[in-house]
């Protein structure tokens, strides 16, 4: 479709569907016509929902292309609901991929990576991570994932989880709240760096969550010794095209969906999340 | 500052609550290295981040703890009264003010310079237990209040 | 005729430009006299034209007046812009059927027939130049944007009459079109209105605007008339009332986020959104689906402003809540943050945003204020030791 341009859609049909927690599911995606095309972990489409509308959603399967594509949806308004609610055969539609990712390829041999993850934030990791354990089995470095939810019924993917663990990871869960039958840390996310043992020299690390987390997780790791420059975070803003044309998605000097979401903290970052209502 | 003006503060450190019990030369170092300081309604006391070097000990009004969120404003978290401390993170490394801290009302405090505070507790560690020994009993109360209401006790099914 | 020669266009011979025009295909459009205003409109003659018409304008302020000459252009700008030809208020993206598990999109043209602007003032060519880097120029196009701009015919007609709003010339982008500053679209003609007698100094900026100066039969200028060029656009210079400083303007406004004029222009600022719908370099759009019940889908972009509440809208609320927070955005965006996210100045100075502001707004005057108090802290610090508020 070259000639309708970036702001039409492809058509794309459910081909599995996976309940993550009460509030988000996992859709499995392929193109109707054709390839889909190559992305790399932290970048988004603009998933459409045919009759409701459209919102940027990050990738949260790996990016080998012979995997089909994975979008985690967390229900917050109509258009999520929706997609949320599509069976498999239904069909959506996509725009991407756009945007800047994890460059987990960037990663240098030998640095330690952490990756921190607050609620619905693990979704947009979780092909890094997966290539950050492919990078840790080749011996290429170290991975520590630390991940926070509300509470033990809303931890997401922890079968994958489990088999980072098994390869070698570190990683470390705390819920906000606990319930009956876990037994597991319950605290903020960001306390999750006391007790993991990265080195700070050289470490890279990626951060996902509300705005809050990765403020303070920012700090906390800067506080550890973590170069500033070698921190990303994932920004969040109203996104409507997508593709730096409708200047909803603006935070300062930046446009998301151009420029991020995936943006340094040191010098970039780390002041925007300082300013008020920007 | 004038002989007029360190007696008023040695007077307001000497009823503030939080120094109740401590020796008078625990009100002496406090009075010495504080100033009494006013913010109008509104006014911000610390913003989340900047360094914590002020001590704030709050001896009319209400001074409310905030955190910002893009989309939601400021959330307030607690709230500091007459008789209280507002800021403890001047306490313990990073030395850093975790949260923004707004006047709700107008305020009065003894604005106690922390740094000098900190150096006059650790050249004379009696001392120094008295002081942290209260801040810690403050400190847990808030830390045990913030847990139950992590509960979320008024919501449904609640407990 | 080549490309950069100059000739004088009889005011008989604007009649043989338009109907040239028109037989080329061009919708012709131009600035013509509605509803009290200079609007763009079809323009089929000279006569369509605005003759003997003034424009005054002050802040919140906009009255035509007649004079008692044939002036065309004795006038600045009126509220409309050429970028609602471009970058079109209302538009559907896409259509698409859906049925049975299958989805079927369609794509309407961008447009039927080329435009020819007939009469764009130099800040309004600066600003279709400011849009095309925006929506043109990055790595992902708005295509329907650009195929009306690569059909487009621009006349271009430089300023003789300032009002007291413009402050072009500080901008670089007028009363002439080599004005110097920021990226500026090819202009297929320009023309400068002179009197004693009637005529247009004329050149051709394309091989288009050349063959048509010939077609019109356009004799070569003189230096007299060139002479005459240069004292109206003289004229115009000395005559604009505004300027805006813009040295080091980007990185003052970013360093004064918390200053306190934010919420002091708050106090007057309505948030209507007035600036942002007359600014011919606005391209804020909402992007919405609209569906009926026969399974039809349609995807609409329209204009949207950063004054409205809901536009930075983020599960749960607004980050820019207040009209202070808002009027901020705008500000700097315009002036500041611009020129990070595309490397020029968002601002032509074509001082729209002052006339059409119902209380009266100078963006001039907000950003003299913060440069006056550069540094100004948000609110007063306490009274007695210093905080680190």
């Amino acid at each position: 479709m070259g000639e309708a341009g970036a702001l039409v859609p492809e058509p794309y049909v459910v081909v599995g569907r996976r309940q993550e927690a009460e509030d988000v599911v996992t859709l499995r995606l392929e193109p109707v016509d054709g390839v889909r095309p190559a992305f790399r972990p932290g970048q988004f489409n603009m998933v459409t929902s045919f009759g409701q509308g459209e919102i940027a959603v990050s990738m949260s399967g790996a990016a080998r292309a012979v995997e089909p594509l994975e979008h985690s949806i967390r229900r917050v308004g109509a258009v999520s609901a929706a997609l949320c609610a599509a069976p498999i055969g239904a069909v959506v539609g996509i725009r991407g991929p756009y945007g800047t990712s994890w460059a987990v390829e960037e990663v240098e041999d030998g640095a330690d990576v952490v990756v921190m993850a607050g609620g619905i934030g693990l979704a947009p990791l979780r092909g890094a991570v997966m290539e950050l354990v492919a990078r840790l089995e080749a011996g290429r470095g170290r991975v520590f994932v630390l991940a926070g939810a509300r509470s033990p019924d809303q931890i997401l993917f922890p079968e994958d989880l489990r088999s980072w663990e098994r390869a070698g990871a570190h990683v470390a869960i705390s819920v906000d709240v606990g319930a009956p039958g876990w037994t597991g840390a319950v605290g903020v996310v960001t306390d999750l760096l006391a007790t993991a043992p990265f080195d700070a020299e050289g470490a890279r690390a990626l951060l996902c969550g509300p705005e809050i987390m990765m403020r303070f997780g920012g700090r906390a790791l800067v506080d550890r010794g973590v170069d500033p420059a070698r921190v990303l975070v994932s920004l969040e803003r109203n996104m409507q095209c997508g593709v730096g044309l409708c200047g909803h998605c603006q935070l300062g000097p930046v446009l998301v969906c151009r420029d991020g979401p995936v943006v340094r903290y040191g010098g970039l970052a780390d002041e925007l999340f300082m300013e008020r209502n920007r | 500052m004038s002989e007029r003006s360190s007696e008023h503060t040695r007077a307001l450190v000497a009823e503030h609550a939080f120094l109740a019990g401590l020796p008078p030369q625990a009100i002496e170092l406090v009075a010495e290295v504080g100033e009494p300081v006013s913010f109008g309604a509104g006014s911000l006391l610390f913003r989340e981040g900047s360094p914590a070097d002020v001590a704030y000990l709050v001896t009319k009004g209400r001074v409310a703890l905030e955190v910002h969120a893009p989309n939601r404003g400021p959330v307030v978290v607690d709230t500091i009264g007459a008789g209280q401390v507002a800021g403890l993170s001047w306490a313990a490394v990073p030395f850093r003010y975790q949260f923004d801290a707004r006047a709700l009302d107008d305020v009065e405090a003894v604005a106690v310079d922390a740094a000098r505070l900190r150096v006059a507790l650790a050249e004379d560690p009696v001392l120094g237990f008295l002081f942290l020994d209260r801040l810690a009993a403050v400190m847990l109360r808030r830390l045990q209040a913030t847990r139950i209401r992590l509960l979320d006790l008024y919501g449904p099914g609640g407990g | 005729m080549r490309v950069g020669d100059d000739a004088i266009v009889e005011v008989e011979g604007l009649d043989r430009l338009l109907a040239l025009l028109a037989e080329r295909g061009y919708r012709t459009l131009g600035p013509v006299v509605r509803d009290g205003a200079v609007v763009p409109g079809e323009v089929a003659t000279a006569g369509d034209l605005p003759a003997g018409w003034h424009d005054v304008q002050a802040p919140g302020r906009y009255r035509l007046e007649r004079v008692d000459d044939d002036e065309l252009f004795g006038w600045a700008v009126g509220p409309g812009s050429w970028k609602s030809e471009f970058f079109v208020p209302d538009e559907t993206l896409w259509r698409a059927e859906v049925a049975d598990g299958t989805v079927t999109i369609s794509v309407p043209r961008a447009g039927d027939r080329p435009v020819a602007v007939f009469g764009a003032r130099p800040c309004e060519l600066a600003a279709l130049g400011v849009l095309d880097r925006v929506l043109a120029g990055g790595g992902i196009p708005d295509e329907r944007y650009a195929a009306r701009r690569a059909g487009a015919f621009v006349v271009v007609v430089e300023c003789g009459s300032p009002s007291s709003s413009c402050f072009c010339a500080s901008m670089g982008s007028g009363p002439a079109v080599d004005a110097g500053a920021g990226p500026g679209p090819g202009f297929d003609l320009v023309l400068t209105e002179l009197a004693g007698p009637h005529r247009f100094y004329a050149v051709a900026g394309t091989e288009a605007g050349a063959e048509l100066l010939d077609a019109a039969g356009a004799a070569r200028a003189t230096e007299e008339d060139r002479v005459a060029r240069q004292d109206v656009l003289e004229g115009a210079r000395r005559g604009m009332e505004r300027s805006l400083e813009t040295e080091g303007l980007a990185a003052l406004l970013a360093r004064n986020l918390e200053h306190p004029r934010w919420d002091e222009v708050a106090t007057r600022c309505l948030s209507c959104g007035n600036c942002t719908l007359v600014c011919p370099t606005c391209f804020c759009a909402d992007v919405r689906d609209v569906s009926d019940l026969s399974g039809t889908v349609e995807r609409r972009r329209s204009w949207a402003s950063c004054f409205d509440v809901d536009h930075s809208y983020l599960h749960g609320g607004a980050v820019r809540p207040t009209t202070s927070s808002r009027y901020r955005q705008w500000l700097t965006h315009k002036l500041s943050t611009w020129w990070d996210q595309f490397d020029t100045s968002g601002c032509v100075g074509c001082g729209r945003c002052i006339t059409w502001c119902p209380v009266g707004i100078d963006i001039t005057e907000e950003a003299a204020a913060i440069r006056d108090s550069d540094g100004a802290p948000a609110r007063p610090a306490a009274s007695g030791v210093g905080t680190s508020g």
